[in-house]
């Protein structure tokens, strides 16, 4: 009885550290689980939990990285949108579109002569800013573009 | 189980062009279902990775703003024609799906 209690108490501690850890971004999630989906900063509500997830900080706007979208989507369903960022070194690209109900919508890790380029569609529930941001050398640079949405794609 | 995807891997100049359509519903869960009234629970892809060879070129985290039936377009520089290009995604129901083709 005594010892189980010991142990749910121990486990829960553990647990209680590492989500510690987590915020304090000592150790941020995606270094701790590699592959693992970014639980935390997907499901965030609003863009800057979501940018906190992603472990961005000090980032600075850049014309080096750039952004092809539409100025009016009519249907706010599918968004081709085009990314793209210049600066040397970049990692990874992040593409956050802030009004929609969980604003990032997906990060990409390039490696192995994959150049920092991407082309996707996107879903946009209303009129809003595309914000691109690229992380290079420990470094994070952004850009953003307001998109008109005449259709929404979310609900529907 | 799921449809194939459609990948397309074109060299222009050294870089491989690549370009993966992949069938995938992409439920938010936050849609509602027009005849029942109720919400679609969520269904969407988690992770794509993309493998030229044996190297990990592009390792992607997605999330449920992207759009049903998503396509994803990256550019490899040093590649070849002939390359074997691997594309695997996860959803979070736990599905997945592995598909090649080679560069053209």
């Amino acid at each position: 009885m005594d010892q189980s209690r010991r142990v749910l108490l121990k486990g829960a501690g553990a647990g209680g550290a590492l989500a510690a850890f987590i915020a304090a971004g000592v150790l941020k999630p995606t270094q701790v689980l590699a592959a693992e989906w970014n639980k935390g900063a997907f499901e965030s509500k609003d863009p800057e939990g979501a940018m906190k997830g992603l472990g961005v900080s000090g980032a600075a706007d850049s014309k080096e990285v750039t952004i092809k979208a539409p100025d009016i989507a009519e249907n706010g369903a599918v968004v081709p949108v085009e990314v793209e960022s210049k600066v040397p070194n970049t990692q990874q690209i992040s593409i956050v579109i802030e009004k929609n109900p969980t604003p990032l919508a997906a990060s990409f890790d390039f490696s192995n002569g994959a150049q920092p380029s991407v082309a996707v569609r996107l879903k946009m529930g209303q009129t809003s800013n595309i914000k691109v941001i690229a992380k290079a050398d420990g470094k994070f640079y952004t850009t953003s573009k307001e998109v008109k949405v005449t259709i929404g794609g979310c609900g529907g | 189980m799921a449809d194939p995807m459609k990948i397309r891997a074109t060299m222009q100049g050294d870089t491989a062009e690549i370009r993966v359509l992949v069938n995938h519903p992409m439920e938010t869960g936050q849609r509602k279902d027009a005849k029942t009234g109720e919400l679609v629970p969520a269904h969407f892809i988690q992770t794509l990775t993309a493998t030229l060879g044996d190297k990990t070129v592009l390792d992607s985290q997605i999330g449920t703003s992207v759009s049903r039936n998503p396509v994803f377009g990256f550019k490899v520089k040093g590649a070849k024609a002939g390359d074997k290009v691997t594309i695997t995604w996860k959803d979070n129901k736990g599905d997945t799906r592995t598909d090649e083709t080679t560069i053209a």
